[in-house]
Formats: structure tokens, sequence, C-alpha cells
């Protein structure tokens, strides 16, 4: 949450990933039907599902990620570690 | 494969926004915990008509690619024990099978009633003694004054370190020692089983980490992401082979669950370690009284107490529904309000190095 005064903030890769995220998004939720179709086959098309949420964590984890940092949500700079 | 028209609910605007808005909530809470929101989104997306196996499959399915997410993150601040998160995780899918192997014995023994009972009871009995020790634990080391200190080993991770058995013996970097692999495995076990009981294994994997093993709150905590991210992976994909997992509900939840997860990791940075214990501890003691109202329910289901009447039926399951949203809720505001006070002392603390820096530039000390 500290607001980084120094390090440039992450805005572009913002922009990118967050298009990025809304078109995945936008193309899930308007093939609902062939998706459902191929992902309740079961069988092989299990990869499908899975395959889909591993690239969705990637993109839309990135854009989260970044999020946070460009609002000035960031790890304490005292970071708080184990032992 | 199973027939879609039953098992795929149609999705309108509010279904998305009530489970992104639940996903967020979820996500915050397992970003800091390292487990918890799980619990509650089954029975909300089954509260939308998506059948149970379903939900459970979704919910697994947003499960590992948001623990992943987190997993990296709290790495990023040294918390995660990888080689431990993997070693847990491995028994734990074992967990997971056998776990999911007895639900489907006492289903077709007892049918739904009867595996909704067994669920509520070992959610009942499980979070009582477990939730129960912790939050006195968390409430110790309050009263004690010792929030700040390092945590202190107890008697049995002293003893495990004692033992040493040939040839079994591996070097964990969140213990800083060497223990004897054969102690993990019956922990990652209870850990995947209760997965697969309740959705989350947390409960256990947190605390018997801490309190078994030794290891730190906010390295437990970050391990256990590595666990369910394991245990996830394997029960999706077990899942999708049946052609059960909504990949639109996952994916939704997952929406709402990365903007959580990534908050509710910054706030470990935050926080002191003992409230990783006062927020799983408070989640596990209202959710046990959540589910123990259900408990009558299910056992007027089954026969084994007078038939309750359908208004009391729809109270209690109202009420208990009410009482888990309620404790994720809670669970966030406590995370968000340490988030806050620790933003606000770590403020001061840059401010006073400031102060003291520009004294000393112009050469006052």
């Amino acid at each position: 949450m500290a607001t980084s005064t120094t390090r440039k903030k992450p805005v572009a890769m913002l922009v990118v990933t967050g298009i990025f995220s809304i078109i995945m998004y936008a193309a899930l939720l308007s093939q609902q039907d062939l998706v459902l179709k191929l992902c309740g086959k079961g069988g092989l098309n299990a990869f499908l599902p899975i395959i889909t949420a591993f690239a969705f964590s990637i993109i839309h984890g990135t854009f989260t990620g970044h999020f946070w940092t460009v609002l000035g949500f960031e790890a304490a700079k005292r970071k708080k570690e184990g032992h | 494969m199973h027939d879609l028209a039953t098992n795929f609910i149609n999705l309108d605007t509010i279904t998305i926004l009530y489970l992104f808005a639940v996903g967020f909530v979820g996500g915050l809470v397992s970003g800091f915990i390292g487990s918890g929101g799980a619990f509650v989104l089954t029975p909300a997306m089954m509260s939308l008509g998506v059948p149970g196996l379903v939900a459970v499959a979704s919910n697994m399915c947003h499960k590992f690619p948001k623990a992943l997410v987190g997993a990296i993150k709290r790495a990023k601040y040294g918390q995660v024990d990888v080689k431990l998160g993997i070693v847990l995780g491995i028994s734990a899918e074992a967990g997971v099978l056998y776990g999911a192997h007895i639900q489907e014995r006492i289903k077709l023994a007892f049918g739904d009633a009867g595996s909704n009972l067994y669920v509520s009871v070992a959610f009942v009995v499980i979070l009582a003694l477990v939730g129960g020790f912790v939050i006195r634990d968390a409430w110790k080391t309050y009263t004690a004054g010792n929030a700040d200190a390092e945590e202190k080993l107890g008697l049995l991770p002293l003893w495990v370190r004692t033992v040493n058995i040939p040839g079994t013996m591996v070097y964990f970097k969140s213990l800083n020692a060497r223990i004897s692999i054969l102690f993990t495995i019956p922990l990652g076990f209870a850990t995947g089983l209760l997965a697969a009981t309740i959705a989350v294994g947390g409960f256990i994997g947190v605390p018997s980490m801490i309190y078994v093993l030794g290891a730190p709150s906010l390295m437990a905590s970050a391990t256990e992401l590595v666990i369910a991210f394991v245990m996830g992976l394997g029960g999706s994909f077990k899942f999708a082979l049946s052609g059960l997992v909504d990949i639109r509900l996952a994916m939704i939840i997952l929406a709402g669950s990365l903007f959580g997860i990534q908050l509710g990791a910054i706030g470990t940075t935050y926080v002191k370690p003992f409230m990783i214990k006062v927020v799983m501890g408070v989640i596990m003691v209202i959710v046990l009284f959540s589910r123990g109202l259900m408990v009558p329910v299910y056992m007027s289901q089954l026969g084994l107490m007078d038939k309750l009447g359908d208004t009391t039926t729809s109270i209690l399951k109202t009420t208990s529904f009410g009482i888990m949203i309620f404790a994720l809720l809670l669970g966030a505001f406590i995370v968000l309000g340490a988030m806050w006070t620790g933003r606000k002392e770590e403020m001061r603390r840059e401010a006073r190095l400031r102060q003291t820096s520009g004294a000393m530039e112009h050469g006052e000390i």
C-alpha cells in the first residue's frame, strides 16, 4: 500500500493485460454454448477447462497485480518473512 | 458425460456480479490465510441452482489458478516453502481421492441427507477442535503482549525435530530444520481429506504446519497456497474427466478472486503474524455455528429425530447461509482493518526515518 515515488507505475502493462483479459472474458461468455458443450463432454476434453484456467490465471492474474500497483497498493517495504 | 441442460445454469448480469463479489471476498481471505472462501462458494453456487457436484467441481477449478497466482505473489515476499508445499500437496492429493471415495460411499448408503449430515458433523467437530485451539493461541499471544515477538516453537515441533529416521530426513526452509518426511504424509493426507469433505483443506493444513511442524504463521499460510494448487489441479482434472466443470462459473469467480488474492497477499506484509491465526480462528468458529444449525435439518431428513416443519427448515437453512457469509465478510473486514493499521504504522516509521535523515543532512545530529 505504500506509494512508491521512485518506481514507474506499470500503466501500459495494466492497459495491455486489461484488454486481453476483457477479450478472453468476452469470448468465454459470448461462446457459452460451445464452451459448455466441449467441456461437458469430459474425457480428453478435460484438458480444456484446465488450459482455460491456466490462461486466465496468467493474463487476468497479471492484470490484477498491476491494478493494485497502479492504485498504489504495494507490499510494505519492510517485508515480513518467516524466521 | 452428463446432461448439459440440467448441469449448467443460465447466467445473467446479477448472477455474474454476485459470483464476482463472493469471489473477491473469498480471494481476499485466501490471499491472507492461504485458504477459506471456498466453503462459501460451493453453497453460493448451489443457491443459484447449480447442482452440488458441478458446484464442487467448478469451485475447485477456480481454486487452483487462484492459489497459483497467490503463491507466486507471496513467493516474491519470501513467504513460500515450495518444497514443503509440494510434499504436503502430493499426500493431500491422496487424501482428496480417499475423501471423495468416502463421500461416494456415504451418498450411496444414506443418500444426499446422509452425505450432508456427514459433511456438517465433520465441519462442527474439526472446526471446534482446531478453530478453538487456533483462536485460543492467538488470544494468548495477544493478552501476553507477544504480538511483535518472534513465534516460539511448541513442544510438538521441537520433538518432531529430534526424531531421526534415516533415509526420510528432508530439509525445509520454512522450518529451518531437517525433519522426517513421514511426519508430512499424515498431515497432507488429513488436509486433502478435509478438502474433499468441507472444501477447505487449509483449516487442517495451516494449523498443522504451525503447531506440528513449527512453521511460522506467515509461511504456513503462504505454503498452503501451493498445497491448494496441487490439490485443486488434480481434483479439477478428475471432475473435468466427467464433464462436471462449469468453466464459466469458475472463471467468473476467478475474475473477482484474483483481485482479492493479490490484495490479501499484500496485506500479509503489513500485519503481525498472529493476525493470520486471528482471522483463521474467527472464521472457523463462526462457520462451525453455521454448519451446526444444519445438523438437525439433515438428522430430521434421515429420520434420526422428529421431522422439522418446512418453515423451521427454511429458517435454519437461511440463517446457516447468512452466518457463513457473515464469517467471510468478518474475515475480510479484519484483513482490511489489519492492513490499514499496518499501513499507518509503516507511514509513521517512514516519516520518522525521513525526519532523522533530514536532520542528519543539516548537521543537527
